[in-house]
């Protein structure tokens, strides 16, 4: 009796750890390498680190702490200073025109659109695409030895130009070009989502009462949309601050430095400038921004559905 | 949140209408154009492109491009073409997403159905996890790859791709069977079923469509990362869009604008195919990560 009752015991008691045990790998994972790795980062950037390995020959570390003066030498370095207006000026107009072009297609889409089912994939493919891909088609379509200049000279307007990839100051733009191209049908699926679930109820009594389109839309559907909206912005930022693939694929950060940002910063000092320290104090600055959007974001989520 | 179709209360003229499409069909030739100059490009001799005739149709028509990027074009040192990164992107990818979905599975139903104090928090520090700036974490990443002996493998672009996947695939299953019926799950505990036969039993045979989803996501993530292939690969075992980026940067000889056009579509190849194929899965798995965080 008691042996089978203290079997029964154990097996009552595995199973109440046995949840848990299945989830501790994930979670000690996540611990580990996002969160342990966070305090890692940021520890080398309170270090005069400059490449990899952190220990010397005989084990002894390879570095010395020097509190905050990384980030004092980041915010003095023009490199970086130049990093964080591009990111500004790159992430302005990214999310306004995503924004912009992502709710003018949906409101459109919305309007019992025949072939709606075979526009929208076409307007969202790109988000299927890598970076690489799309950069390298839009490096060369807009480069001017062969792209949209030579292709507008063959068709006779001689003394047309259209240079901005190869531009300092206009090379910035053709990088929101493409990353608009490649997210905007995304903001768009967002905002059709969110236009399906108005109540057409409502609706249908401002029309009785004789609202036109024009304010049905402006004072009953758009306010509504605040949630989508909200989602946009959020997605498109933190989309915006980890911009570094279609970068590195269209300008590798130039001419000169006119499209360098943040993440390309960070992998150059990091990885071809032997400034470690440096680049580990410039993914904390990162990953600071992100997380002044995403945790009061996720935050709130996470709390409405409880 | 799904997008259907419904009864809208918004009614146009025709003069409108016929606005509204005229617009979405310039949008959608605008989304379509960088596929069209890859496709049309990468069909057409070299001098066809340099003399500006990048949109025009091929006035030869040849495959040599593809050919050349999938064997014989300069990717690194050798002259091998792009075929054996695409390899090296396949052996990545595949135990890369069975991993981490097959972790997701299990993490959402002990998230949702063996619930506990702190579980909601738990998940909060996974999700945030899959939105951090990967550049946060290269520089300690790099040291423990080397620590372990798997730096520059594919098994150390595997463990990568697993850690900051399982956020993505967690999120997944985790609503999905949140709004699986609790009381069957009490029914079959009555029963005397426990733990691993209830999930493989009850909840598993209904968990298709949110498996396809994530490993639909999964898959097109991981295919098209950049950042972590190019910085824990080495030459020979770089993916797919490290090789890509490669051979469209490099510097010697004649840049050979068609190679890189059938290169690209190369790369675009899987993603693209799985996305003709399952679109709807895709889209799915992109809103989840977004509309309900």
């Amino acid at each position: 009796m008691t042996v089978a009752r203290s079997g029964v015991d154990f097996r009552t008691r595995l199973q109440g750890w046995l949840p848990k045990l299945v989830l501790s790998p994930s979670v000690a994972m996540v611990f580990v390498f996002v969160y342990g790795f966070i305090l890692f980062t940021v520890y080398v950037s309170f270090t005069d680190s400059r490449i990899l390995p952190f220990v010397g020959k005989s084990g002894e570390p390879a570095f010395d702490l020097i509190g905050l003066s990384n980030y004092q030498k980041l915010f003095k370095l023009s490199h970086w200073e130049i990093a964080l207006t591009n990111m500004g000026v790159f992430a302005g107009l990214y999310i306004v025109i995503c924004t912009v072009i992502g709710l003018f297609l949906a409101i459109l889409l919305d309007q019992k659109i025949r072939g709606e089912g075979a526009l929208r994939p076409l307007y969202l493919y790109p988000m299927a695409l890598s970076f690489i891909v799309t950069g390298t088609a839009w490096k060369w379509f807009l480069d001017p030895g062969i792209g949209v200049e030579s292709i507008i000279h063959t068709w006779g307007w001689e003394t047309f130009s259209f240079d901005w990839i190869k531009n300092r100051n206009f090379a910035i733009y053709t990088i929101v070009m493409a990353a608009v191209w490649q997210t905007s049908g995304f903001v768009m699926a967002m905002f059709l989502a969110g236009l399906r679930g108005i109540d057409n109820e409502i609706l249908k009594a401002a029309q009785i009462d004789g609202a036109s389109n024009w304010n049905l839309y402006r004072r009953i559907i758009i306010p509504q949309l605040r949630p989508a909206f909200l989602s946009a912005f959020v997605i498109l930022a933190h989309l915006a601050i980890k911009t570094f693939d279609l970068v590195i694929a269209m300008t590798g950060g130039g001419p000169g430095r006119a499209t360098e940002l943040p993440a390309t910063f960070m992998y150059s000092y990091t990885f071809s400038r032997n400034q470690m320290g440096i680049g580990a104090s410039s993914a904390v600055i990162m990953l600071m921004t992100i997380a002044a959007i995403m945790v009061p974001y996720l935050y709130s989520e996470l709390r409405e559905r409880k | 949140m799904a997008i259907s179709s419904q009864d809208t209360a918004i009614r146009t003229g025709r003069i409108t209408r016929t606005f509204i499409y005229l617009v979405l069909t310039l949008f959608a030739l605008f989304y379509m154009l960088p596929l069209y100059v890859m496709a049309v490009n990468s069909l057409k001799p070299l001098s066809e492109i340099t003399g500006g005739g990048m949109m025009a149709l091929p006035q030869v028509w040849t495959i040599e491009p593809w050919l050349k990027a999938w064997s014989t074009a300069q990717v690194g040192v050798q002259a091998t073409g792009l075929k054996p990164y695409f390899w090296n992107s396949i052996s990545m990818v595949v135990p890369a997403v069975a991993i981490s979905t097959i972790l997701g599975a299990l993490n959402g139903y002990v998230l949702t159905k063996w619930r506990f104090k702190g579980d909601t928090l738990v998940f909060g520090f996974m999700l945030f996890a899959c939105f951090i700036p990967f550049q946060i974490v290269l520089i300690p990443m790099a040291a423990v790859l080397g620590v372990l002996g798997i730096a520059g493998t594919t098994a150390g672009l595997v463990l990568v791709h697993v850690v900051y996947g399982i956020g993505f695939t967690t999120l997944y299953f985790r609503n999905y069977y949140a709004v699986f019926p609790t009381e069957l799950i009490r029914a079959a505990q009555i029963d005397g079923a426990h733990f691993f036969q209830i999930f493989w039993r009850i909840l598993l045979p209904s968990s298709g469509p949110i498996a396809v989803v994530s490993v639909i996501w999964q898959f097109t993530n991981i295919w098209n990362d950049f950042i972590f292939g190019a910085s824990f690969s080495s030459g020979d075992g770089a993916p797919m869009t490290v090789a890509l980026n490669n051979l469209v940067q490099s510097s010697t000889g004649v840049k050979e604008y068609n190679v890189h056009f059938a290169g690209a579509i190369l790369a675009a190849f899987p993603t693209l195919l799985v996305y003709i194929v399952a679109g709807r899965y895709f889209v799915r798995g992109l809103m989840a990560g977004s509309v309900k965080g």
